[in-house]
């Protein structure tokens, strides 16, 4: 017969908290399982495929065969002198002429109308209100949607803009005019969320400061450029992050707007779908994508470090 | 201040000048879309008008009577809500399990999984195309919703995941210590405790994440052939022929899919202001 002595407190208090953190750690991961789960087979597993696919020479319908190629999807001439790698095709520095080109301007024009249109709702008038509201209607509207009203609005026998201020010229058929009419749809259509997150960050601002200013006699220009601007800074920088990445993979207005075809000079994004889908050139398209992956992660690095943007 | 006063004809000059700015601006915002509006309610013979006879001619339900007799449309409204529904319910679930264990849980390697998850968000599209449509092939998901649903995960959980992080962050912490106290697992502390207080928060961010999905383009395009979801069908809305676009349908159509949108988009207007800032990283 045994007496079931109890066994000693563990009287080592650390060790407990220990285990405590151990076992918050282990729950955690569980937690996050799901979410990593998803990650790497949507994100990482197809990312890891791309990057495989742009160093062979492969076609959509039959990936298996997949040859090993090196570099030969981004540069590679053949017996009789025929560039065939992407970086040796006129059309894919068109469409990043085109695109570095609308991202450019789009983002500008979107910063300084948005600027402008939060400074106009954050001031008290009658009607504010509904203003806005009207600033939310063209971001709720879908991209495809907004893409399709522009293209009625240009066509050049039936639209307001086609027919009428330029008089029945096709904006939309050469890739070096249609890279505008995409830049007024693009500002058209996110010129308002580049607006609520400026006028979110003007609503942050102390309003004691503004009015110390005025005490002090400082004009509202002279306000503006040295106290609202310095201090919106911060989420006027990550607001040019995001909109710029946007801008950098812009796909749908090109394609719905300009056709499969017009759309691969206009956008990186377009012409890597149309060399990876319509043309089934897993491989090259894969090596378009890898190039566009380089070139967004490029920037994000260069805008972080040069504007010491911080996350979290 | 007193302007009015020392010099009334300044003052009312710039309360004109001001004004004339809000009209212009809400022209400019609203202008494109009460054109579409007008449009679809023309007949097809009308869209020739110039525009002052275009605004009088008279007005017509026959687009949207076309529109919805249009079996691809209402199968496509049919996808759409089943995919962004879907993909919006699976990145909730997941996302605030996720968003527990990085707003509450003190682990290591949070830092980097916290960047892994967004650096995701940043992603483009493009890079992922080739190697998902070649998984989804295997799978056979190809023209299935459910490959679309799993393919939107790339877009909606980042999302979910980062904007309920910023929330459950905000929560205080006695409510759940409570709970752990009286020995609740982390599973019951999340769905008895924290699930109500971050109600608000999940229907922000299940909005926002529902509006991304339903817009979509670029894979809808790509790993469907028949089970089109809405944007694709109205973005290959044809007529008899390839050169006639029925732009009085198209209206019609593209009417119907934003109204919905727009008015979700109102009501909810504080809780989308809040959680884009939220979602847009406070730098």
């Amino acid at each position: 017969m045994t007496v079931n002595t109890p066994a000693p407190a563990p009287a080592a208090r650390p060790v407990k908290t220990r285990g405590i953190e151990a076992a918050r750690a282990r729950q955690a991961m569980w937690l996050l399982m799901p979410t990593l789960i998803v990650i790497a087979l949507v994100a990482g597993y197809p990312l890891y495929r791309t990057i495989f696919f742009s160093f062979h020479e492969a076609n959509l319908t039959t990936p298996d065969q997949a040859t090993f190629i090196g570099a030969g999807n981004f540069w590679f001439t053949n017996e009789d002198g025929i560039g065939l790698g992407f970086l040796q095709d006129p059309r894919w520095w068109q469409s990043v002429k085109n695109t570095m080109l609308f991202t450019v301007v789009s983002v500008t024009l979107e910063t300084i109308l948005g600027m402008i249109i939060a400074l106009v709702v954050n001031s008290a008038f009658r009607g504010r209100a509904f203003l806005r509201t009207a600033m939310l209607v063209p971001w709720a509207i879908p991209t495809v949607v907004s893409a399709q009203m522009w293209a009625y609005m240009y066509n050049d026998s039936f639209g307001l803009i086609g027919r009428g201020v330029l008089s029945g010229q096709a904006l939309l058929a050469s890739p070096d005019t249609a890279v505008w009419a995409m830049v007024a749809v693009d500002v058209w259509k996110t010129t308002s969320f580049m607006a609520l997150l400026i006028l979110a960050g003007l609503q942050s601002l102390p309003s004691d400061m503004y009015e110390a200013a005025d005490m002090d006699g400082a004009s509202k220009a002279r306000q503006f450029w040295s106290m609202t601007l310095p201090l919106l800074r911060p989420a006027l920088l990550v607001a040019l992050v995001f909109r710029s990445l946007d801008a950098l993979r812009v796909f749908d207005i090109m394609y719905v707007m300009l056709g499969a075809n017009n759309a691969a000079s206009t956008s990186m994004t377009g012409y890597a779908r149309l060399q990876l889908i319509d043309n089934s050139l897993l491989g090259l398209g894969s090596a378009v994508s890898v190039a566009i992956f380089l070139i967004i992660m490029v920037i994000v690095v260069v805008y972080v470090t040069a504007f010491r943007v911080k996350f979290d | 201040m007193d302007m009015k006063r020392t010099n009334p004809g300044l003052y009312y000059l710039q309360r004109t000048l001001f004004y004339l700015l809000v009209v212009v601006i809400a022209f400019y915002l609203l202008f494109p879309f009460l054109w579409a509006v007008l449009t679809s309610f023309r007949g097809s013979g009308d869209l020739f008008l110039p525009p002052l006879q275009f605004i009088q001619a008279p007005s017509t339900l026959a687009n949207y009577a076309q529109v919805f007799a249009n079996a691809s449309f209402q199968r496509g409204l049919l996808f759409s809500l089943i995919v962004a529904v879907g993909s919006v319910l699976v990145s909730l679930l997941f996302g605030s399990f996720a968003a527990y264990a990085l707003g509450r849980f003190r682990f290591k390697g949070k830092q980097v999984i916290m960047y892994i998850i967004l650096a995701v968000s940043v992603f483009p599209q493009i890079a992922v195309l080739g190697g998902l449509f070649t998984l989804i092939r295997t799978f056979e998901l190809f023209n299935n919703p459910l490959g679309l649903i799993l393919s939107y995960l790339i877009f909606t959980i980042p999302f979910t995941v980062w904007v309920l992080t910023s929330f459950v962050r905000d929560i205080p912490g006695e409510l759940e210590e409570a709970a752990l106290v009286d020995g609740a697992s982390p599973l019951q502390t999340l769905f008895q405790v924290l699930f109500p207080v971050m109600m608000p928060a999940l229907v922000t961010t299940g909005l926002l994440a529902f509006i991304n999905a339903w817009n979509e383009y670029l894979f809808a395009l790509t790993f469907t052939s028949s089970n089109r979801t809405v944007p694709v069908v109205i973005a290959n809305y044809s007529g008899a022929s390839q050169y006639d676009q029925p732009w009085g349908p198209i209206m019609a159509a593209s009417i119907v899919v934003t109204i919905p949108l727009i008015a979700l988009v109102l009501i909810f207007q504080r809780n989308i202001v809040s959680g884009l800032t939220a979602g847009a990283v406070k730098g």
